[in-house]
């Protein structure tokens, strides 16, 4: 137990690194796979190829091999300069976007083609259609699979500990290191990234109540 | 001039042609019901004509633009022609208030406050002016057709075109919508309707179309035309319906 309250302080400064990273990936990885998600829809054959490949080629690809690629592989160029953190965030944002991006787009398409003609034959041009009418109304539909892969992305977050992130799960491999008692510190560690999940999806629930079509 | 002019009009879809040569013109404050078949073409040669299909060939003219030349803005056409729909599409994520008010200002017709006065006047006028802060989901199928129609209202269009705005609907409901149609058609809007209520194409429009197998096979003032129909085809499908 007193190992546990003395090692709270350094704990503390991870979770804030792991919420850190999180927090920009998340909205630069939705970003990404929205992007992706209207590339992949648009009716020009090479933009759809494009966002294909892209996300063909994440998901057919570990987490950790697009880790290393990044952090090692893009750094070995003299004008690349990313640091571990900012390789992390770059990594869970493009991993997560390649998800987003099928998820987005599932979820458009899931949007009846009556409302696209309605917006449409009031005037409303293509992008106002999508932005007024078909988004607003993906998204609710959309919640529950977008929490998930926040979810996952979080907990993908623990692998930067890897290329030395010292983000929760790294402070946790230091302290063990230090303490020599893994049993307590890793249930400490499991302890905190489940309370961190649960609120996200409790956020989710209220946001998908609050937002329910009627 | 003609508010539409349709020219040898064709449409395919893949190799299925839908509507072979179709040729007609609708002036302005004329009724034009459509009537024939299902699979005849009558909602393609519709949906045409804001192109909501695009056409495979002729000429479709709003109110003298041609709407296939790519330098005219089809969404700036479409603003002109009011649609209403068999399914309603009423935005389910808006209440009706603001189904009414979304293309008047997001478009830059109307000042929020200019477009929600407008929005108040067409409920009252489609009887509806109690529900503008209900869902579309919390109408009964009659209530959301109205609604539908004064939403295409909000826009001012020129046209209003309605692809069987009563088919979906329970029998009871379909007087109400019918109302709405009809007092417009007094107003002296321009329409073209796409219906099996050969009731009310009988007693409000102009002109009746008769199609069939992607051709305007007959078309004539509706007592001539189910009165004494002249080609064999529209005498089998009125023998049916009527």
């Amino acid at each position: 137990m007193d190992t546990i309250i003395e090692s709270l302080p350094m704990l503390w400064e991870g979770l804030k690194m792991t919420l850190y990273i999180f927090a920009i990936a998340i909205v630069l990885g939705f970003l990404i796979g929205l992007i992706m998600a209207l590339l992949r829809l648009a009716p020009f054959k090479v933009l759809n190829w494009i966002a294909k490949i892209f996300i063909d080629a994440i998901r057919g690809t570990p987490f950790i091999v697009q880790l290393f690629f990044i952090y090692f592989g893009l750094n070995s160029f003299s004008w690349v300069s990313l640091d571990n953190v900012w390789a992390g965030i770059v990594t869970v944002a493009i991993n997560a976007g390649a998800y987003f991006a099928e998820i987005i787009r599932a979820g458009i398409q899931s949007i009846d083609k009556g409302q696209t003609e309605a917006a449409r034959s009031l005037g409303l041009n293509q992008s106002q259609n999508m932005r007024y009418i078909i988004l607003p109304q993906a998204f609710r539909r959309m919640l529950p699979t977008i929490t998930n892969q926040a979810i996952i992305s979080l907990k993908d977050t623990s692998l930067l500990s890897i290329i030395g992130v010292a983000d929760l799960t790294q402070r946790g491999r230091v302290i063990v290191s230090a303490t020599f008692e893994p049993f307590t510190i890793y249930l400490a560690l499991g302890v905190m990234y489940f309370i961190i999940i649960y609120l996200l999806s409790l956020l989710s629930s209220y946001l998908e109540r609050r937002f329910v079509l009627r | 001039m003609s508010m539409i002019q349709v020219s040898n009009l064709k449409k395919s879809f893949g190799d299925l042609e839908v509507i072979k040569d179709m040729s007609t013109a609708v002036e302005p404050s004329e009724v034009v019901c459509v009537i024939g078949p299902s699979g005849s073409g009558k909602s393609t040669f519709l949906r045409c004509l804001n192109r909501l299909e695009e056409i495979s060939g002729g000429h479709v003219y709003i109110d003298g633009a041609d709407i296939t030349d790519p330098k005219n803005n089809i969404n700036e056409i479409r603003q002109k022609v009011g649609m209403v729909f068999q399914h309603f599409n009423l935005f389910p994520h808006m209440t009706v208030l603001e189904n009414l008010t979304l293309a008047p200002i997001k478009l830059g017709k109307l000042k929020p406050d200019a477009a929600e006065k407008k929005a108040l006047g067409l409920l009252d006028k489609v009887g509806l002016g109690a529900k503008a802060k209900s869902y579309p989901g919390e109408l009964s199928g009659g209530q959301k057709q109205r609604v539908a129609i004064a939403r295409s209202l909000a826009m001012d269009p020129k046209v209003m075109l309605f692809d069987e705005p009563t088919s979906a609907l329970d029998p009871e409901m379909v007087g109400d919508v019918l109302g709405v149609m009809k007092d417009l058609a007094k107003e002296g809007m321009t329409m073209i309707v796409v219906t099996h209520e050969m009731g009310f194409a009988a007693e409000v429009a102009d002109r009746v179309l008769f199609i069939d197998g992607g051709y305007i096979v007959e078309e004539n003032i509706p007592n001539e035309l189910f009165g004494n129909p002249q080609h064999e085809r529209t005498k089998a499908f009125l023998s049916k319906v009527l």
